[in-house]
């Protein structure tokens, strides 16, 4: 009886569920479309000049690297676009930051989930309560705090003091190491490790130390490829802080650099050109460890 | 690898650590200190700083010395009236009336300035009501046409950013070939940078010769007239929902994506057998299994909205007549242009107070939920 039910259902089903799926590929095409378009106007319309541009705006030519296409646009930002300086920049200040950023954040962590001292539980609060601190609520009296502290130089001539924070590339990084959120997320992989595994090693006569590089840190590789993929995405795409501390050419990263290119040009293909060179190789490096990036995000979400 | 670990445990059954009470003290402290310091220095002092400044009247390069100035910088931010103004009249008392028959309502510069008291408000709003007409007055015009509009920003961006956002994530959360393309092509936005982006729809946007108008006036043969995405006022902030929208939905839809994911399998079976319909299955298994990150991505969003800067900063500027300006552009423009340190800290202070309002009432919420 059951049987006969079954089998008469089964068609209709089957064809309910294609109809289903039918029906979301066809709602997730459409907004893959509205989510493709203006990176794809963007790079077809770099190769393009002002005229090119604007006539083939009104139909798919504006999407098809078609007419009179050229690299000039490509040439002229690299001359006159300081885009290699720029670049260079970021890259150093997202670099070192996130170096640092894992390095000082995880061994914290280690020491409030995996040591025992007086007062770890009153940190540990302490640094949670940090986490929701938006950086925009401190910008403006952190300004005037770097704008005092004094620039250490090592040299010939000694160690001295001097100068000011402001137009380095330290009033880009030190600010940022130090994250409550990232020690969190260690904090939370450290607790669970098994204990036993610490216990048996400083039984042997490791320092905390050893412990901390020699055992737990080969097991948080996923915690620091989210750090990682988190805090370089944050530092490569920052513009507030850049922008307020940073004036001289020489130490400012891309994000201010195009915003000021762009106040500089009416060649819309320039503008774009400028903006697809910084975006492809985001793009790229997001589609090589795209799983890792959408794991890393997913993971955050959860632990919220 | 672990084999030797729990024997070596074993030999001491009578965990010996505990007799030393804190022997880990000093490790502690030099492995945390870096850390700890980091986040006093460039997180804690700030903050207690912007508190002390908003008191004071700091300036970032002056030759003069800081004075405590008390609640002046508050009063200036904060400070609203409510004028009730009263028609103009003639010498024999009635009441003037203008060309369509409407009494005349005296300017409200000339109301603010004959008033030693109100010397130092500007218009806010006026409104006509049952016959009177009330003008609302401030000091700092600026910070509450601010704060409206980041209000009305996150209204708007928070529930079509996460709407949407959900939407995607049910449809990929299926069992069908391709979803990884499609999760990639949604989440390629959220690795671009904002200033690239907004950028990029300054163009699109562009009235004359923006794409989207013009596809709009290709696809609706000329019926659409061309509109002023950023230069109407009436418009301009929406202009800037939508794209933020677009930028940040991936990000939302990955989290959503991995909550679906961790709702298990079993729970829909055993509701399936139960004879439990899709509504069903979806209010008592997959809304109650989302709360958590329904919290986590309703309030991040908001936080984040609050602090809008980039992209207005990039394609508008706070114009048309305000209609884009936010809090955090008021903050930097009175803390860092103008280089009034002080103000800017106050406006800090109060954004600071409104974040910490919506974390509390999400988690005043999220706990309501689990009891």
């Amino acid at each position: 009886m059951s049987l006969t039910t079954q089998t008469t259902h089964t068609p209709s089903r089957k064809a309910g569920k294609r109809t289903a799926a039918l029906l979301t590929y066809l709602i997730l095409i459409f907004f893959s479309f509205l989510f493709i378009f203006p990176v794809l106007f963007m790079v077809v319309s770099s190769f393009k000049d002002n005229p090119g541009i604007f006539s083939d705006l009104r139909s798919l030519k504006a999407f098809l690297p078609v007419g009179n296409v050229s690299l000039d646009n490509f040439a002229y930002i690299f001359e006159r676009g300081n885009i290699l300086l720029y670049f260079k920049n970021s890259l150093i200040v997202s670099g070192v930051t996130v170096v640092l950023s894992i390095l000082v954040n995880s061994m914290a962590a280690f020491a409030l989930a995996r040591l025992r001292w007086k007062g770890r539980t009153l940190i540990l609060g302490f640094v949670i309560a940090l986490m929701i601190v938006p950086f925009d609520a401190i910008a403006i009296p952190l300004l005037l705090l770097v704008s005092k502290f004094p620039v250490l130089h090592i040299g010939a001539d000694g160690i001295n003091f001097s100068g000011t924070w402001l137009n380095t590339q330290t009033v880009q990084i030190v600010p940022f190491v130090a994250s409550a959120f990232n020690i969190f997320l260690f904090y939370q992989f450290f607790l669970d490790i098994p204990r036993e595994l610490d216990e048996a090693a400083s039984i042997d006569g490791a320092t905390p130390w050893q412990i901390y590089w020699k055992i737990v840190m080969p097991i948080a590789r996923p915690v620091v490829a989210t750090c990682a993929i988190l805090g370089f995405l944050a530092m490569w795409n920052q513009y507030l802080w850049p922008i307020m501390t940073v004036q001289s050419t020489a130490a400012r990263p891309l994000q201010p650099g195009i915003q000021e290119f762009f106040g500089r040009t009416t060649q819309w293909g320039q503008v774009l050109a400028y903006t697809s060179l910084i975006t492809l190789p985001m793009l790229l490096v997001f589609l090589m460890f795209q799983k890792w990036f959408v794991k890393s995000v997913a993971t955050n979400g959860l632990k919220g | 690898m672990t084999t030797p670990t729990f024997e070596s445990t074993n030999v001491h059954p009578t965990k010996p650590r505990k007799k030393n009470s804190f022997p880990d003290f000093k490790s502690a402290l030099w492995m945390s200190a870096p850390a700890l310091l980091g986040l006093f220095v460039f997180i804690v002092l700030p903050f207690l700083l912007a508190i002390l400044f908003s008191f004071s009247n700091q300036r970032l390069m002056s030759p003069n010395p800081t004075e405590f100035v008390g609640f002046r910088n508050y009063d200036r931010l904060l400070s609203v009236r409510m004028l009730t103004l009263q028609p103009e009249k003639d010498e024999a008392g009635k009441i003037l009336l203008d060309e369509t028959g409407q009494p005349t309502y005296p300017r409200i510069r000339s109301v603010l300035r004959s008033d030693e008291n109100l010397r130092e408000f500007k218009e806010l709003f006026t409104v006509s009501l049952f016959g009177q007409r009330t003008a609302v007055v401030a000091k700092d015009p600026i910070f509450w046409i601010g704060l409206l509009n980041i209000l009305k920003f996150s209204l708007m961006v928070v529930p079509l950013q996460c709407g949407i956002a959900l939407l995607l994530a049910f449809l990929i959360n299926q069992k069908l070939p391709g979803m990884q393309v499609f999760r990639t092509i949604f989440f390629s936005p959220v690795v671009t940078s904002m200033v690239v982006i907004a950028i990029v729809w300054t163009f699109l946007y562009d009235r004359q010769v923006g794409l989207i108008n013009q596809m709009l006036s290709a696809l609706s043969f000329g019926h659409i007239a061309p509109i002023d995405w950023l230069g109407e006022e009436k418009i301009a902030l929406l202009s800037i929902v939508i794209m933020s929208a677009w930028q940040g939905m991936g990000f939302q839809m990955v989290v959503f994506l991995a909550g679906l994911q961790s709702i298990p399998e079993e729970l829909y079976e055993a509701a399936e057998l139960d004879g439990a319909g899709g509504w069903q299955k979806f209010r008592f298994i997959t809304l109650p299994g989302l709360r958590n990150t329904l919290n986590f991505v309703l309030t991040t969003t908001t936080i984040g909205a609050l602090g809008l800067f980039t992209q207005v900063d990039v394609m508008t500027q706070g114009g048309p007549n305000n209609s884009t300006v936010t809090v955090m552009m008021h903050a930097v423009r009175s803390g860092y242009q103008e280089q009034d340190i002080a103000y800017g800290s106050t406006i800090s202070v109060v954004l600071f107070v409104l974040v910490l309002l919506i974390a509390l009432v999400q988690r005043r919420l999220s706990m309501g939920g689990q009891r």
